[in-house]
């Protein structure tokens, strides 16, 4: 596959290592000039000086031979104008944008770029799952499925002591995983009782991520 | 009418100066204080510190009484982000940005947005002064 990569940061500079780890072509499109420099001088030639958002520059990457457009310079702006580029005028098949101000990501659906990673909501779940005092966080979202990867926590409440069964999950909502401290992991069956601490690895349709939190009931609500 | 001007650079704050002065309710946002400086001390308009492309920032410029939107900071992208905001998310009736690479202004044309190019404008008219222009709808 050959992919375009807007900012030469330690991101899109990860990014191309990974790529080319892997057999891929990648080319790496960076505005300082010494930055790129640097790329050049660990990964080869697979960096030009310009910005991501120039067609001029993006028709020198050979974005019309492109498979996939990636833009991770930690300017929203950049970013946008960059993808709105490769996806309407350029069509490249799959268009994905970092988004650094959170609330930039509704703004960046509305204008028609769909693969968001959001960086600080990113940060944000990973630190919520390693801190462990929060019954729900979002491990992943499958955006082209439209669903959520969640890992939610048994409360010490209600639910304690009664079958899986029992959870009034959201419409569609699968439990694909039970892990349970001191045991090894298992795919629950509705009778699995529940403990306090247990966690469930569920996938859940995207935006019912409340109704879920809700049937967790007693937990205590996040902040 | 009720303008918002992003970008309180040479061409904002004429802008606003020139559109106070004939009586239009103005709103000027910058990122930067001290752009200000350049707007005259009678400016009777609204002198906004504040990221035009911040969906926020801007409902509080009152951008949902705006009647116009005009992005003249010096960066492209900016001016795209924050036209796209006023036009989609906030559809103000007219909106106009500026874009000094012709080829971006001419995509973001395409996607619906009013860009002026500065150089585009600058080159017809020497054309025309050497009076080989093209009759044509340049100047809008």
């Amino acid at each position: 596959m050959y992919i375009i990569i807007v900012g030469g940061g330690d991101l899109g500079f990860s990014l191309a290592k990974e790529f080319f780890a892997n057999g891929h072509e990648a080319l790496i499109i960076e505005k300082d000039a010494a930055r790129c420099e640097e790329v050049k001088q660990e990964l080869g030639s697979i960096s030009i000086c310009g910005s991501g958002s120039e067609i001029a520059t993006l028709d020198r990457a050979g974005i019309a031979r492109t498979d996939m457009f990636i833009a991770v310079t930690r300017e929203d702006e950049e970013n946008l104008a960059a993808c709105q580029i490769a996806k309407q005028k350029f069509n490249v098949p799959r268009v994905i944008a970092r988004v650094n101000n959170p609330r930039n990501e509704p703004i960046f659906a509305k204008l028609g770029i769909d693969y968001t990673v959001n960086v600080v909501g990113l940060v944000m779940e990973n630190i919520k799952v390693l801190s462990g005092i929060f019954p729900l966080a979002r491990l992943f979202s499958f955006k082209d499925r439209g669903t959520e990867l969640i890992l939610a926590k048994i409360p010490d409440g209600s639910l304690v002591g009664r079958p899986l069964k029992d959870l009034p999950l959201p419409e569609g909502a699968v439990v694909t995983l039970l892990i349970r401290q001191g045991e090894e992991s298992k795919i629950p069956v509705p009778e699995t009782v529940l403990r306090a601490g247990d966690e469930l690895l569920c996938l859940i349709p995207g935006g019912s991520e409340e109704s879920l939190q809700a049937a967790l009931g007693q937990g205590r609500p996040a902040p | 009418m009720n303008i918002i001007i992003m970008g309180c650079g040479r061409v904002g704050s004429e802008l606003a100066k020139l559109l106070d002065a004939e009586g239009h309710k103005v709103t000027i946002m910058d990122i930067e204080a001290n752009s200000f400086d350049t707007l005259p001390s009678d400016f009777g308009g609204v002198a906004f510190l504040g990221d035009a492309t911040d969906e926020e920032m801007l409902k509080k410029a009152g951008i949902a009484q705006a009647n116009a939107f005009i992005a003249v900071t010096s960066d492209d992208d900016k001016n795209a982000m924050a036209a796209q905001i006023a036009k989609q998310i906030f559809n103000v009736p007219k909106v106009l940005c500026r874009m000094h690479d012709p080829l971006r202004a001419e995509f973001f044309e395409s996607l619906g947005l009013e860009a002026i190019s500065p150089i585009f404008l600058f080159v017809q008219v020497v054309r025309e002064k050497l009076g080989i222009g093209k009759e044509g709808p340049c100047i809008s």
